[in-house]
């Protein structure tokens, strides 16, 4: 009998591989049901959902509404403006609400690291974590890997490098941990600015050249780089950033061998990816989006109907 | 402790594959539009060994699907349990078709409730026919097979168990009755 080791999806930090494994399998059969006539399955009928939006977002939300609508669950919706919350006491004031509406579970997202967690401490429901500031995004990393393990056959012993904006980035270390965790090789690369300082520590390997990182791996993941970082003073210019790290055809075409280019999206043509990249023949960006419905439709499952 | 006692063995296991094979095919006049599904995981050996037959009897070769019933089973919803769910492949469209749904054995009835929950979002069978080696009886809702290997009265402290090559070595049916020490 499989069963997750964990009751919450807060991040991919400390999570077993046998639990990740668990998942990425699980998620097989869900991308069969995606295929069937009717997309839906009673498993988890009379159970309520809420997804908990402070931050803006539109296909993490659908992708997850999406996952529980074809799993038959209630959803509701709860898209608050990150301005009318003030952190801490109406956070808690949320929880306490959250709570007297018994639901079942929580997906939720927040701009502030953490916010998840100190949800989930006082509430009695199952979390996810759709995003907590730049701390992780589990079931972003989770279908990115599980793109991977598709491609590949296996994580085990694969080199991924993760390129842009790291420090920032929630999605990065979701990814750091879980692809670690399953035996996978990771590097980041990016401008030295947007690197976070010990990065290597967690047990990836750190290129500044785009030109290495491309010829060492087997798939990059491109993240977004998030036009308002130039006026951080991260990076001189857009095009600067786009001729120093940019993923064009040029620097493929380039490499021995084809690699696998995967974005998290929404993306910025021309900025760290070029269209015709995005758009190739080697891109896997859009079977992520579909693969992210069947990983969240996994992490539900599991966690819904998961035994006291 | 438990006693098992062996109820048929491998010769007597292949004639009821066959006669359930021949009941099949004259029940439907032929082959055309047949279409068989096994359930996970016994009732796919057992819908293979009956397709080899009808193959042989009639020169035809079915199309074969599996099915895992683990999303649309009420106990999993209850928090009863959760086993390990696994992918359907059922390759073909089963609109219109008759569909020979097999397992193992019938017993409460709840699998084979959860599989005709399934199969009806798969498309629109013009039949679906049940086959099952083993009926044991107690069943908690209405429902009966078309094909049966054979009915045997059972307490509820007793276990059937049909054994098949690809998993155990061997074929045959098995008693097992459990016994408190």
């Amino acid at each position: 009998m499989a069963s997750l080791t964990i009751d919450h999806l807060i991040g991919l930090d400390g999570v077993p591989r046998e639990d990740i494994a668990l998942i990425l399998d699980t998620t097989d059969t869900f991308l069969e049901v995606l295929d069937r006539p009717v997309k839906k399955v009673p498993t988890l009928q009379g159970k309520t959902v809420v997804n908990l939006f402070f931050e803006n977002s539109t296909r993490t939300r659908i992708s997850f509404e999406l996952a529980e609508r074809r799993l038959s669950a209630d959803v509701v919706n709860f898209s608050v403006g990150t301005s009318s919350v003030s952190k801490g006491e109406s956070l808690l004031d949320t929880a306490r609400n959250i709570e007297a509406m018994k639901v079942d579970m929580v997906v939720m997202r927040h701009s502030a690291a953490g916010a998840c967690e100190f949800l989930r401490r006082r509430c009695t429901s199952r979390f996810i974590n759709a995003g907590d500031g730049a701390h992780e995004h589990p079931t972003q990393a989770l279908l990115d890997m599980f793109t991977l393990r598709r491609e590949f056959g296996t994580l085990e012993g694969i080199n991924v490098c993760i390129v842009g904006d790291i420090l920032h980035s929630r999605v990065a270390r979701s990814n750091m941990f879980g692809l670690v965790t399953m035996g996978a090789n990771v590097a980041v690369c990016g401008p030295p600015t947007l690197l976070p300082r010990h990065v290597d520590r967690l047990g990836v390997r750190v290129f500044t050249d785009i030109d290495e990182a491309l010829a060492w791996c087997d798939a990059v993941n491109v993240l977004r780089i998030q036009l308002e970082r130039r006026a951080g003073g991260y990076f001189p210019t857009l095009r600067e950033y786009h001729d120093v790290y940019g993923v064009t055809a040029e620097r493929l075409d380039r490499l021995s061998r084809r690699i696998a280019i995967l974005h998290p999206g929404p993306i910025n043509r021309g900025v760290e990816i070029d269209s015709d990249v995005a758009d190739g023949p080697q891109s896997v960006i859009l079977r992520q989006v579909t693969h992210g419905v069947a990983v969240r439709m996994a992490v539900l499952y599991l966690l819904g109907t998961k035994t006291e | 402790m438990s006693e098992t006692q062996i109820l048929i063995d491998e010769p007597g296991f292949d004639r009821m594959i066959s006669r359930l094979a021949h009941e099949i095919v004259e029940h439907n006049h032929g082959t055309s539009d047949l279409v068989i599904i096994g359930l996970r995981t016994r009732g796919v050996y057992v819908a293979r060994r009956i397709r080899e037959k009808i193959a042989a009897i009639e020169g035809v070769e079915l199309p074969l699907g599996v099915l895992d019933v683990t999303l649309y089973r009420d106990d999993v919803r209850q928090h009863l349990r959760q086993p390990e769910v696994r992918a359907s492949d059922i390759p073909f469209d089963i609109s219109d078709r008759h569909v020979i749904l097999v397992d193992d054995v019938l017993f409460t009835g709840r699998t084979v409730r959860s599989a005709l929950d399934a199969l009806i979002d798969f498309g629109r069978p013009r039949t679906i026919q049940l086959v099952v080696i083993v009926d044991r009886g107690h069943r908690e809702l209405p429902i009966r097979a078309d094909y049966t290997g054979k009915t045997i009265a059972t307490s509820r402290g007793q276990e059937v168990r049909v054994r098949l090559r690809e998993v155990d070595g061997s074929d045959g049916i098995d008693l097992v009755t459990l016994q408190d020490t």
